[in-house]
């Protein structure tokens, strides 16, 4: 099975978001960056996949080459090679058409994605190559497992789940449940640094949107403290004061 | 502006980010000078359907047939540009949902349109077409210029009040023209804890976090949950260590939440736990530790134990509740 596994360049979860003065920009200043990590939740899947019935996992990303780090981490986790779009990730359109783009020319069974990248929380790419590819997807899936060709998969809805089944090939977008993310080993990291890395050159997409500023959300007021041997003034305040109950 | 709303239902009702959805596009049509049309698919109750015209829609499209009771994004998203075609829509709005967010990027694709996804306020229409999306999951805010022909905005659910109006919009049936290769995901079946409150919808959380000591002490979660209608969370070390399922992780890798009340307890407040609640509009925080962050991101705190504090909220909450029914 050939499965292509989609993955973003974020900054780490623990990172403290501040843009320029005229709020147009991210400061990147001392900004880590990490797989995204839901993709690599969907990378750790397909190695489990191709590690129990062959086949290979390539790797894609739309990035400038500060992001072959992060792709060097995806193949020192275990993926067979690389591709690296060599463009700045404008917007999701942009990125899917360059994934659409690349998948067209290399037949895959299976595209995995994460559920959404934790930059731009846009959760748009698996859908959208999936509709430039004219193929079937399944979003925010917990639970993948692939038999004579066809994905037996369990979705997330609001209160639930669903089960569903869907032929291969297809777009699987995924989230936690899925599989457990693993530590590159010493022999990953050092396999990783031999393994092909392809730059592929972006084809042109229309653009039609643009961020124009950033901005924070307002800090809280103080808190507001309540003894706790006065609970009832808890509720007292949450009936009269912030009228949430 | 031309405004088409997908509405979403469950068990042939309209779900409560159907009603959100359908005053958001009122909204817009109504700052633009345009008209709102509602489509809904699959079975829903005519009573629901009426009720969708309700709320700011000229007109409540309505599609179904064996095959369209059950989502199917791919067919679903079909459906829905097809009708944005028709009305010549220049919006069209979607909730943020799992099913929102499953269908509005093929939309997208099939009109040419530029998206923005996670919108938590109305448009700027007065020069251009600009949006103000969550980013950075919760640790920021974009605005997006859209400067395509056809928009597409998702509106995340609890970030916009439904409002009922006089007029009532009249429902038509609506026939699709949807090829088989559409339907390639079958259901086979939903799992659904019909009793529970869904949490990315919920208007109240009662979230427990590692100070909560085992997965046994959950009850007077559920309990005190349970007591105000509030939906059930947990912190990401909580579903890590498989004590609660992971659709109930909120965070910066879990679920983004933004309900009027979040009580988080036992939570220390990590950094990418604060990104997915921080739009909450009321936080209250019940921690030990007077120094947990947490404490710095709240609107009320009690410095104590989970243990003491939350078995006497559970009963203030049952005479509060006695007192006002």
């Amino acid at each position: 099975m050939k499965i292509l596994v989609c993955i973003s360049h974020v900054p780490d979860t623990t990172s403290k978001i501040n843009f320029t003065d005229d709020k147009k920009s991210f400061v990147t200043q001392g900004i880590q960056y990490i797989i995204n990590p839901s993709d690599e939740i969907a990378l750790t899947r397909a190695l489990e996949l191709t590690e129990k019935d062959g086949g290979s996992v390539t790797v894609i990303n739309v990035g400038d080459n500060s992001t072959e780090a992060t792709i060097r981490k995806a193949l020192a986790i275990g993926a067979t090679d690389a591709v690296r779009v060599n463009a700045a990730p404008r917007d999701a359109f942009f990125v899917a058409k360059q994934i659409a783009e690349y998948a067209g020319k290399n037949s895959f069974d299976l595209i995995l994605c994460g559920r959404e990248s934790i930059d731009y929380n846009g959760s748009q790419v698996p859908s959208m190559v999936a509709e430039m590819l004219s193929l079937p997807a399944v979003n925010s899936v917990k639970s993948l497992t692939i038999e004579n060709g066809t994905a037996t998969l369990d979705r997330e809805i609001e209160g639930g789940k669903e089960v569903v089944t869907c032929p291969l090939p297809c777009v699987v977008s995924a989230t936690e449940g899925m599989a457990e993310p693993r530590i590159p080993n010493m022999r990953g990291i050092m396999s990783a640094r031999t393994k092909p890395l392809t730059v592929a050159e972006p084809v042109d997409v229309e653009n039609m949107q643009q961020i124009v500023s950033y901005d924070k959300p307002q800090p809280r007021t103080q808190v507001k403290l309540i003894d706790a041997a006065n609970v009832a003034a808890l509720v007292d305040a949450l009936h009269n004061e912030a009228k949430v109950i | 502006m031309n405004i088409l709303a997908y509405i979403e239902t469950a068990d042939g009702k309209l779900k409560k980010s159907a009603l959100e959805i359908l005053s958001y596009g009122a909204a817009i049509a109504s700052q633009t000078g345009g008209q709102l049309i509602a489509i809904a698919i699959g079975d829903v109750q005519a009573d629901e359907l009426a009720r969708a015209g309700r709320y700011g829609a000229a007109k409540v499209l309505h599609a179904n047939n064996d095959k369209l009771k059950q989502y199917v994004g791919q067919a679903y998203a079909t459906a829905v540009a097809e009708a944005a075609k028709n009305i010549q829509a220049d919006v069209v709005v979607l909730s943020n949902s799992f099913s929102g967010k499953g269908m509005a990027p093929r939309i997208a694709v099939k009109l040419n349109a530029a998206m923005a996804d996670g919108a938590v306020a109305l448009p700027e229409t007065g020069n251009g077409f600009k949006v103000r999306k969550t980013a950075f999951s919760g640790k920021a805010f974009a605005d997006v210029e859209l400067t395509s022909k056809t928009k597409i905005v998702t509106l995340v659910p609890n970030s916009y009040k439904a409002v009922e109006q006089a007029a009532a919009g009249a429902v038509e049936a609506f026939s699709p023209q949807i090829n088989e290769a559409d339907f390639a995901v079958k259901v086979k079946e939903v799992v659904k804890a019909s009793d529970k409150i869904s949490l990315p919808e919920a208007e109240i959380v009662v979230s427990g976090g590692r100070g909560l000591k085992g997965p046994e002490n959950w009850g007077m979660i559920e309990e005190l949950a349970s007591l105000l209608g509030a939906a059930t969370a947990c912190s990401k070390p909580v579903s890590d260590a498989n004590w609660r399922p992971h659709s109930e992780h909120v965070g910066q890798t879990g679920l983004a939440i933004s309900p009027n009340l979040y009580i988080a307890i036992g939570i220390s407040g990590a950094i990418q736990h604060l990104a997915g609640v921080s739009s909450s509009k009321t936080i209250v925080v019940i921690n030990k530790d007077p120094e947990a962050p947490f404490f710095k991101a709240a609107d009320y705190g009690i410095v104590g134990d989970a243990f003491e504090v939350v078995p006497k909220l559970i009963e203030e909450v049952k005479k509060f509740k006695a007192a006002n029914s």
